[in-house]
């Protein structure tokens, strides 16, 4: 039943895509490519991924659409009808695909358990998670403990991202900020739509107890820092839809903002740094603690902080940049 | 049965091609990065549905099934970092094409170059 479940929604998967690149109308192509994020997370939880699953539909389905829809108002709702002859494309990407498909013929099966990724290293840490860190999810132990290097790396990744969006941007209205077509940014927000303004209200406590339920939960269940970043970073942007950008600005101001971008890549390197000061590794969180089990869980606790607060500044930075460009 | 175990696989190489086709052929700046953003996408689906395994569950191991099988949770690490790096990577990339609608009036490709020339 399952599989037949994921054929169905792989084959969705393929309709909505063809649907996105098609469209001329940016607006429908936006909307779709938020749809394409949902069925792609529940693909992904067919597919065991809990963790990838709930950051997909915070990330893809949530901040990634009303990102799309900011740029939008301030360029174009519409794209230019095509000129040139696209046939020459085409044949390079079917082309393309015909050999894909072909290499494919020599992968493994399906969830096939002799295939080469399930004899490596993988069966290594889901047995030593309960021994080295004792806590469920070894996806969090992974991330955050066992290759903190990676993720460290990756959040300063989105810290770079964020700085740069705030040097391409500011804080200003650009010259195109009156024909903003979607009054995203109205002042008045959606104050003046009944239904949005009473369900939104009613949502947004709920999204941000959700939000920290899967930040501080994230070592028993799925979750952690980016999905927990990700939630309440839309929950407030959803506040700042309905209620106005500038009464999401008296909730957290840009210079917060700026000190959680910073504050949590910070927190994150200075747990590392703990490490070397103790006597061990960077990023070796056992001597946090005189037991070295519990030294791992508080480490990994405080580093899925440091990326929640980095993630969440970030993504609210980015959301008032291009919220602020197309103010009227 | 054979065939469709390897499903997923042509999904992945279809999406990817549908992209890559976005980014190729449209003009519009951020058509072609919705393009890139199923380009991605694809690779991520190639990435999770490697780590799938017969009869597993996600890898959460609690004491009431400490015994049994788990999909490969190392794929899911990479792609959980590589969903939010996508989304700061693709608002860099709008902040870029708002500029460039700022300097140019225009976000079509061949415009640009007509201007630039």
């Amino acid at each position: 039943m399952t599989v037949i479940f994921g054929f169905f929604l792989l084959t969705l998967l393929l309709i909505t895509a063809v649907a996105i690149v098609q469209s001329q109308n940016l607006f429908v192509s936006v909307m779709l490519s938020g749809m394409f994020s949902l069925l792609l997370a529940v693909n992904f939880f067919l597919l065991d991924a809990a963790d990838v699953a709930l950051t997909e539909a915070a990330v893809g389905a949530g901040i990634s659409t009303v990102l799309l829809l900011s740029a939008l108002a301030i360029t174009a709702k519409h794209e230019k009808a095509p000129s040139s002859s696209r046939v020459g494309a085409l044949i390079i990407v079917i082309i393309a695909t015909l050999v894909l498909i072909y290499a494919t013929l020599g992968n493994p099966q399906f969830a096939d358990p002799n295939a080469p990724v399930h004899q490596h290293v993988a069966p290594w840490y889901l047995d030593k998670t309960a021994e080295a860190i004792d806590i469920p999810n070894v996806v969090t132990a992974v991330l955050g403990s066992f290759r903190g290097y990676d993720t460290l790396g990756e959040v300063f990744v989105v810290f770079t991202a964020g700085i740069g969006v705030l040097f391409l941007l500011g804080t200003q209205p650009g010259p195109f900020a009156q024909s903003n077509p979607f009054k995203l940014t109205d002042p008045k927000g959606l104050r003046h739509y009944l239904i949005p303004r009473v369900v939104g209200r009613m949502l947004i406590p709920f999204i941000l107890l959700f939000g920290l339920y899967v930040q501080f939960h994230g070592e028993y269940g799925p979750g952690g820092g980016f999905q927990a970043g990700a939630l309440i970073a839309a929950a407030i942007i959803l506040f700042a839809l309905l209620e106005g950008e500038n009464s999401a600005l008296k909730v957290i101001p840009r210079s917060v903002l700026i000190g959680l971008i910073a504050g949590g890549a910070l927190l994150y390197g200075v747990v590392g740094l703990f490490g070397i000061f103790l006597g061990s590794n960077f990023l070796d969180y056992s001597v946090l603690s005189s037991n070295p089990v519990k030294g791992q869980q508080m480490g990994l606790l405080i580093i899925e902080a440091g990326v929640g607060i980095t993630v969440t500044g970030v993504l609210l930075s980015i959301f008032h940049a291009f919220a602020a460009r197309g103010k009227f | 049965m054979e065939l469709l175990g390897l499903y997923y696989y042509w999904v992945f190489a279809i999406l990817l091609m549908i992209g890559l086709y976005a980014v190729i052929v449209k003009l519009n700046l951020i058509k072609k990065l919705i393009g890139l953003s199923l380009f991605q996408a694809a690779v991520f689906l190639l990435y999770i549905t490697m780590g799938k395994l017969e009869g597993g569950t996600a890898p959460i191991v609690t004491d009431a099934n400490a015994n049994g099988l788990f999909s490969n949770p190392l794929p899911q690490v990479l792609i959980l970092t590589a969903i939010v790096v996508g989304i700061s990577t693709m608002a860099l990339g709008l902040g870029i094409v708002i500029r460039i609608k700022e300097e140019y009036g225009t976000i079509e490709e061949d415009e640009i170059q007509e201007i630039d020339k």
